[in-house]
Order: C-alpha cells, then structure tokens, then sequence
C-alpha cells in the first residue's frame, strides 16, 4: 500500500494541500487556459497560410468549378515579371516612406512639446489621439468630400491661405496630387501613434541626467542631440516598425480615398492584391502574391528588429 | 517668484509649446467637427461655395440616412395625405416622401453584435492565455507568443482569400458568426500580449496566500488575479472593441449583405447624382461618435494602453 505514490500524497498531505491535488493540475489548467486560442489562430491563421501556400502553386480560380492544376513557380516567375506589380511595390514604398518622414517629424515635435508640462496637456494630447481611434474607411471616405474641388473644405483652406484657386485642383483627381492625398490623411491619422510613443520615450527619461549634464555646462542644444534624441530613438525606432507594418497593409483607408487612382498611381500592394484575388479571380496567383507580400514584410520587419536590438545595445 | 530648477521648462516655454499644440489640435480636429457639422446641413449648404461655418440647421441628412424615399411627382400630390410625423414632414419639405426604413440600423445592429462578441470571446481566451503564460512553464513559451504576434503582420487581403474559400465550405460568408470568429483571432494576439503584460504586473505572492488558504489554482485565477487585472482587462477590451468597429478590410471582403457591418456600408450611402453627404456625414457621426466620447472620457488608460502594448513589446 505504501508503494502506491497516489495514497501516499492522499494520506501524507495536509488537508489544504489535498484539496489543491484534487483541482485541476497546474499543467492542465496550463493547457486549458492556452489551448482555445492557439486552436483559434491556427484555424484562422496558419491553416489558411498553409492553404495560401498551396494554392500559390496552382492555376486555381476561386469562381470556377474546374480543378486546379499545379504549374509550379510560373505564379511567382509571373509576379515577379509583371510591371504592374512593381510598380504598386514603387507606390507602397513611396507611401511608407513619406508617411512616416512626416509622422516621426510631426509626432517628435509633439511630443517634445507635450513634455514641456503646460497646463491641460493630456486634454490637448487626446483630441490629438482622437483621429487615430476612427474607422480610417468611413473617414477616409469623408476625406474624398473635404477634397473636392471648389466646394471641399480642404480645396478652400489651401486658396484661403495660398490664393491657388480651388477649382483649379483636385487633390483626389490629378495624378502628381494623388500620392500626397493619401500621406496627408494617414499622417493626420497616425501622427499621434508616434507622438504617443515618443512621449513614453521622453518621460522615461530621468531628470537627473539633464542636471548632471546643466553641471558639466554642456548647452540646451548639445544636450537635445547627445542627450534626447538618443535616448528616444529605440522608441522612435519602435513606432517606426509598427507604422512600417500597419502601412505595408495599408488597404481601407486608400481604397475609399483614391480607390488606387487615377489610372493606378495610388495602387498599393494590398490594393493590387485585392483586384487580382476578388475582382479578376486569379486566386492562385493572387495567393502567390500574398506569400511574397508576406516573405517582404516578414523579412524586412526581422531585419529592423535585429537593427533595433543593436540600438537598444547601445 | 518659484525656484529656478534646470530640468523643468520655464513659463514662457510653457506657454510656447502649449500654443504650438493646441494650434496643432485645432486643425487636427476640424475634418471631425467638418463630419458633425455636414450632417446637419442641408444638401444645399454642404455643397456650397464659400464652405458655410454658419449656417440652419436641418434634419435631412438625419432623415434621409435612416429611410429609404421616392420622390414626389407632379400630379401625386393631391393624392397624399398630409404628413403625421416630423420626419415625414422633414422628407416632404425636401419633395420626397418616405417608403421605408434604410438598411442603417441594421448595419449599425452589426456592427453593435460583431464588435461586442468577438470581443468578449478575445477578452476571454486572451485573459486565460496570457495568464498560463504569465505563470505557468510552457514548452516553447516565447516561439508561441511570437507566433501570435506574428500573425498580426499579415496584410488583410491576403489572409482574406483562403478565410473567404473556408468560410464558403462551411457556410459562414455572410454570417454574424463568422465575422465574430474572424475578429476574436484577429484580436487575440493584442489581447494576449496587453493582458500578459498586466499580469505580469500583479504579484504572485497574492495568489500563492490564496492557494495557501485553500483555493484551487483556477479559484485563485477568477477571485484574485482577475480583479487585480480588471483595469487592464477592461482597456484591452477597448482596443478590441475599437478595432471590430473600425474594421473594413474583412468586412468588405466577407460581407454583402445579412452580415455587412457599418464601415462598408456608410460610403455606399448615396443620392440623387453621387453620395448624399449630409446623410453619409450624419451616419458618419453617429458611427464614429461612441469612439470619441470612450476615447475622451477613459483617456487616461486608453492612453497608457496604447504605448504600453508598443512599447512593451
């Protein structure tokens, strides 16, 4: 009887710890509380990857009843080849880096601003967030009306303040306007992302380093780019990787904007991948698509983490 | 006169930077208080040159956002009875008169069934997951939680097109319940990182007293973890909510019609010659509303939550 281990605790525990044994182990409760959502994102997330996968080898048409064959890498080969495709690459590199030029500008300034402590900050500091809580759809939408000639509130501010008529333009309509139409929405969207992230940055900075450097005499200038700045930067450098990864799938706010337009100026890579999948119904080649857009940003996004570690290091 | 200290900002600094940012408010604000404004207009003002700051409030938009009109016919009138109420009165000025309900409210229902579903299931799974992982050994814990965060970095489209053929097998294109499975997985690598990170933050010496006095480990769990937990949970839950309401990717893709939530839907609002601004401003504001005044009224955490969840990881 002693040899069985089970009696032995039965018999050998207090009665506190007896009821603890008989409750759910730790490690079923582990599994209990971790299975359903490891279950739920591989349903939702890595069966369809791996479906994705394995469609990108086919000729399959999501409208048609006819089997898929498989062809292989032509898929890719053909991506790869397609001017159009590189061109949407142009567009979304275009757009990821004008965006965050003027997010991490703007948003530094803000923030650096809003650290001074003036009165009712975090009032102001939140009608600024306020833009970046909205469904970028129906605002992007509503931009389009702000945006138009001669009656858009935009159109007018630009003639109020510059005297360029405003039926002359349309900030939606002409091909070297289009690009600067989505920046602007997605920095008035999303500067306050960075803003707030510099803004942890900043406060995380003791004051006692200031003093010390005020003692060492070193000037208000000096202490910015010596002091500030690289003590913000693995923060900024933070914002700028989740904005770089929200932007690469930028794809609500653009499509009501400009819908990719005119002609296809403004088609990003989401926008392209969308027509190919749900208008032109070439789902194997648009699942290709959608691996190769995911290889870039995975691989992009690794490499930005390994230069962010580096500077954290530091 | 206050002491002088080298680390904090003068007053005149003060004053600079407070007038710098307010400016920056100011402007920042004016496309949402432009919505709040149009949709009160009248489909003359909102069309009109100079842009009217001033002018006489009107319904229309409101009306016309929330029925669906024909328009009156010379020689019709004499057969229609005078209107009962002050929307069909609002209709009648404007020469329609209303035939039914608009499908908005039942797009606003959506969006109101999706957003709170998925988020409390996003909530529930994400509270249980992050605390395993805040305290038990998990084989392979940190490739999973990368694995879950890693699943936000797929664009929208692409995840779409083998969800839109799983969802045609079985059925669920176009259903509430779909769209709530969607959204809850989407969710739940926020909720678990945001959730981890706060009970991270409550001590395990609390829980440990309680399994002293008797409590089982899941005892323990939902009488002393989770009211510990309970600012952050809730925070999380907005974030949720925000985002199964602001979502239009999926939504558009997915959904056409029983299902369709409020984004994809309010740019289709249109009127004679193109959208009906007023009307689409005015279910514009409606939608975005409820966001703002959370936003407003719970800054202080929402706030924190936002850098938290960054900066953390």
């Amino acid at each position: 009887m002693s040899g069985n281990p089970i009696d032995r605790i039965a018999t050998a525990t207090p009665a506190v710890m007896a009821k603890r044994v008989r409750g759910l182990s730790d490690r079923a409760i582990a599994w209990l509380f971790v299975g359903p959502s490891i279950v739920l994102l591989l349903a939702v997330n890595i069966f369809p990857l791996i479906w994705t996968i394995n469609l990108s080898f086919t000729n399959f048409r999501a409208n048609r009843l006819r089997d898929a064959e498989y062809i292989g890498l032509r898929n890719y080969e053909r991506i790869l080849t397609d001017t159009d495709t590189w061109q949407s690459m142009q567009a979304t590199a275009n757009f990821l880096f004008w965006t965050i030029f003027f997010q991490v500008l703007i948003g530094f300034a803000l923030a650096y601003l809003i650290n001074k402590k003036f009165k009712g900050n975090d009032l102001w500091t939140t009608i600024i967030v306020l833009p970046m809580m909205l469904s970028p759809a129906v605002v992007g939408n509503f931009w389009t009306f702000l945006y138009q000639p001669q009656i858009g509130l935009f159109n007018y501010v630009v003639e109020f303040f510059t005297g360029i008529d405003s039926s002359s333009f349309s900030m939606i309509g002409d091909v070297s306007l289009a690009p600067w139409s989505i920046v602007i929405v997605d920095t008035w969207m999303w500067t306050p992302f960075v803003m707030l992230i510099c803004l942890a940055g900043l406060r995380s900075i003791p004051d006692s380093i200031y003093e010390a450097a005020e003692c060492d005499r070193a000037s208000k200038w000096r202490q910015f780019w010596t002091l500030t700045v690289p003590m913000v930067l693995p923060f900024l450098m933070l914002a700028v990787l989740f904005r770089g990864i929200e932007n690469f799938k930028m794809f609500d706010l653009v499509v009501q904007l400009t819908g990719g337009g005119p002609g296809s100026i403004t088609t990003l890579t989401s926008i392209d991948l969308k027509r190919e999948a749900f208008e032109k119904w070439r789902t194997g080649y648009a699942s290709a698509y959608a691996v190769i857009l995911f290889v870039t940003v995975f691989g992009l996004a690794s490499i930005y983490v390994k230069a962010l570690n580096k500077v954290k290091e530091r | 006169m206050s002491g002088f200290s080298v680390t904090q900002p003068s007053n005149r600094q003060k004053w600079i930077a407070g007038l710098l940012v307010i400016t920056y408010a100011v402007v920042t604000l004016m496309p949402l208080l432009w919505i709040i404004a149009t949709g009160f207009k009248s489909p003359e003002d909102a069309i009109s040159y100079p842009p009217k700051i001033v002018f006489e409030p009107s319904l229309e938009g409101y009306v016309n956002l929330f029925s669906s009109r024909t328009r009156i016919t010379p020689g019709m009138e004499e057969t229609l009875q005078p209107p009962e109420t002050w929307y069909d009165q609002v209709a009648r000025d404007a020469g329609t008169i209303i035939v039914g309900p608009s499908r908005y409210g039942q797009r606003f229902l959506n969006s109101v069934i999706i957003g709170f579903g998925s988020t409390f299931l996003a909530i529930v799974f994400g509270t249980t997951a992050a605390y395993a992982f805040s305290r038990f050994k998990i084989p392979i814990k940190d490739d999973l939680l990368f694995f879950i965060l890693s699943t936000r970095m797929m664009p929208p489209i692409a995840v779409a097109i083998p969800i839109f053929l799983m969802f045609r097998q079985l059925g669920l294109n176009d259903t509430q319940l779909g769209m709530i499975l969607l959204y809850t997985a989407v969710n739940l690598s926020l909720s678990v990182w945001l959730l981890k990170g706060f009970i991270d933050e409550i001590p395990f010496e609390y829980e440990e007293a309680a399994l002293i006095d008797g409590y089982t480990r899941f005892q323990a769990f939902y009488k002393v973890v989770l009211p510990q937990a309970a600012t952050g949970i809730a925070s999380t839950a907005i974030f949720c909510l925000i985002f199964a309401w602001n979502e239009y990717a999926f939504a558009v893709l997915l959904t056409s019609g029983t299902a369709q939530t409020a984004p994809p839907f309010i740019p289709t609002i249109i009127g004679v010659g193109g959208q009906d601004w007023p009307a689409v401003a005015a279910g514009a504001t409606l939608f975005l509303m409820p966001v703002m005044l959370f936003t407003i009224l719970l800054r202080k955490h929402l706030l924190r939550g936002i850098t938290f969840g960054a900066v953390r990881k």
